[in-house]
């Protein structure tokens, strides 16, 4: 709001010397239909989320309540059989699965980014800026569906030839995750490094020390907050994807004895039955209590994300 | 920069805002155009008018969608549009039960969706079967067994026959390739080749697309699925079923067991413009060319029929 506002009061006090009482009026006028404007942006944004909220808690709670699934057998669950005998929903594979390849996808995607923000601000800017930089940022704009049919024709075949099992699973996901989250990390490192105050390294400069003494026992340290904000982000972004993984990472309801073998997340779990499933039928509700849980983790990694924002700012 | 900024995203709000508007606005008269067209045709002579949504199974779409275009571009019935979409045979029978699409697609029996305290929803619908669709048992070129009787495939995907050499193949482990378990295309397949619900075993891949589907059983050795006639083609080998090929003649005739109705629902009996639409469907014309070059079989060609428990009369 406070940014908003901004523009106007500059534009204010450029007009007010030659104050003239027609000139006034349209300028109140411009001011109130921004005003007006704006907030209701703000209005249908909150009613928005706060729609989403009721209605994904509405159908996932609607599982413990009306249909008597508890919410401990289905967080840790070892089974998920909607369509058996006897229904059973244990999603705790489908928990595993999400947080593994997530945290594995950030594994491996953590130190490129980094590094290449690290390349881009501080070794050669020129070359990292031109040509680097637009290269990784067109990542991200690529469709998922393109992620998950190149894991599957090349990463998934790869794997099967140089590891046991079928080549799917964990690992094949953390893989074409890790693609996938690299521009967030790598843009969210690159504008943390390029706002780093330019005392502090001519000051470490001045004291000797190398470009890269400089760049591990000083820039790296300082920005650390802000780095692993982009690691969390991604993260969060590698949590909620479904169309890619999904794709490659085999959706057997099991946790799975390597990371080859075949094993399911959350996202695919409900990508893969939602379509198929009848409104307000348990299973249907038991996938949105999936859906819950991965709302929840999204306000748990924007806990995160904001807890890191206060340390940096301090 | 800043105002250019504000610019682009309160464009975009707009647009977000207006397609949402237009979109319920669709919606409701989709629900009225029906009534209104009733008294219209009654009238007599005059061109039908109004609009349809069929929603629900990505298997029956490709037919639907070809032959909404053949219809909109007829001359007599040019007054009508009609809008196909996909979502999952769930999705349609949903959406035909709460008035929200007028035609639901589906490829199971709306009894067998709507089960335990939704029974009586199913009543409420009207079925038109418009086409059958087969599905064969798919195994990967390398696999050498070109035959299966039905315990033998009951054995595979129950996991208790987990090497190829058991059902007289080479030594190669088999890999399943499963729908996941609330897929209609799944339950016809168990509910006609198994006689038994199949098991999500470890390490197996669930997956609903038939194209990802093709995919795994062309690319994996060892692996085997079932995917519908108009999915096959020369990357993947047909097994035949207790020795019988899943062909045409062999179907109508009632010898291979492994097929189902594509169901088109609507809520109560339909409304004119609706009538002209399935109509058009079941016509002669739509039925021999349409329907065959899609791969289903034309529905009034079957010598048997097929109830909603499965009871089959000649």
């Amino acid at each position: 709001m406070e940014q908003m506002e901004q523009p106007a009061a500059h534009d204010q006090s450029r007009i007010q010397p030659r104050t003239n009482h027609k000139l006034v009026k349209p300028h109140i006028m411009e001011e109130w239909v921004g005003k007006v404007f704006t907030t209701l942006c703000i209005i249908v944004l909150v009613v928005t989320i706060a729609a989403i909220v009721y209605f994904v808690s509405s159908h996932g709670l609607a599982t413990f309540i009306t249909d008597g699934v508890s919410l401990g057998g289905l967080l840790s669950g070892l089974k998920w059989d909607p369509e058996g005998e006897i229904p059973l929903y244990g999603a705790l594979p489908f928990i595993f699965g999400s947080f593994s390849t997530s945290l594995l996808a950030a594994i491996i995607a953590a130190p490129l980014g980094c590094c290449a923000a690290v390349f881009m601000t501080q070794i050669m800017p020129g070359l990292g800026k031109r040509v680097l930089q637009p290269v990784i940022e067109l990542l991200a704009g690529i469709p998922s569906v393109v992620f998950g049919f190149v894991g599957l024709s090349i990463v998934v075949p790869f794997l099967r030839s140089v590891f046991p099992g079928q080549g799917i699973g964990i690992a094949a996901g953390a893989i074409v995750l890790s693609f996938m989250i690299l521009p967030t990390i790598t843009t969210i490192a690159t504008d943390a490094l390029s706002n780093l105050q330019r005392g502090l390294k001519e000051g470490s400069f001045a004291l000797g020390a190398t470009r890269w003494q400089t760049i591990y026992r000083l820039v790296i340290p300082t920005t650390l907050p802000s780095l692993l904000t982009g690691v969390v982000l991604g993260m969060s972004r590698a949590f909620g994807e479904a169309l890619a993984v999904q794709m490659v990472i085999g959706n057997a309801p099991h946790i799975p004895h390597s990371l080859f073998e075949s094993a399911s997340t959350l996202t695919s779990v409900i990508t893969l039955d939602m379509g198929n499933t009848v409104t307000g039928s348990t299973h249907n509700n038991a996938l949105w209590s999936l859906a819950l849980i991965l709302l929840a983790m999204t306000f748990v990694f924007v806990f995160i994300v904001r807890f890191l924002e206060r340390r940096n700012n301090r | 920069m800043k105002k250019a900024l504000f610019i682009v995203v309160a464009l975009m709000l707009t647009i977000g805002l207006a397609a949402c508007g237009s979109n319920k606005e669709n919606n409701g008269g989709n629900a009225n155009s029906g009534t209104a067209n009733t008294g219209n045709a009654n009238a007599g002579g005059e061109a039908l008018s109004g609009s349809i949504l069929a929603a629900g199974s990505t298997a029956l779409q490709p037919l639907v969608d070809q032959v909404s275009k053949k219809f909109m571009e007829d001359s007599k019935y040019s007054g009508i549009t009609v809008q196909v979409q996909g979502g999952g045979s769930g999705t349609g029978l949903t959406q035909v039960q709460a008035g929200q699409a007028g035609i639901g697609n589906s490829d199971i029996f709306a009894e067998e969706k709507f089960t335990d305290a939704d029974a009586d929803k199913a009543k409420e619908l009207v079925d038109h079967q418009v086409a059958v669709v087969a599905m064969a048992a798919v195994v990967n070129k390398s696999v050498t067994v070109d035959n299966l009787t039905k315990q033998q495939l009951v054995d595979i995907f129950t996991g208790k026959v987990t090497n190829w050499k058991e059902v007289g193949g080479e030594d190669e482990k088999i890999t399943l390739i499963n729908r996941p378990s609330s897929s209609g295309t799944r339950k016809t397949f168990e509910k006609f080749a198994l006689g038994t619900a199949s098991q999500d075993i470890a390490g197996s891949i669930q997956e609903d697309a038939s194209g990802t589907v093709k995919k795994y059983v062309t690319d994996t050795p060892g692996a085997i699925g079932y995917l519908a006639l108009s999915y096959l083609d020369d990357t993947v080998k047909t097994v035949k079923y207790e020795g019988v090929e899943p062909k045409e003649e062999n179907i109508v005739s009632g010898a291979y067991p492994v097929w189902a109705y594509e169901h088109m629902y609507t809520k109560g009996e339909p409304d004119a413009v609706t009538k002209a639409f399935l109509d058009y469907m079941l016509s002669d014309d739509v039925q021999n060319s349409d329907v065959t070059e899609l791969g289903y079989i034309p529905v009034g060609k079957m010598q048997v029929k097929r109830d909603a428990a499965g009871a089959i009369t000649k």
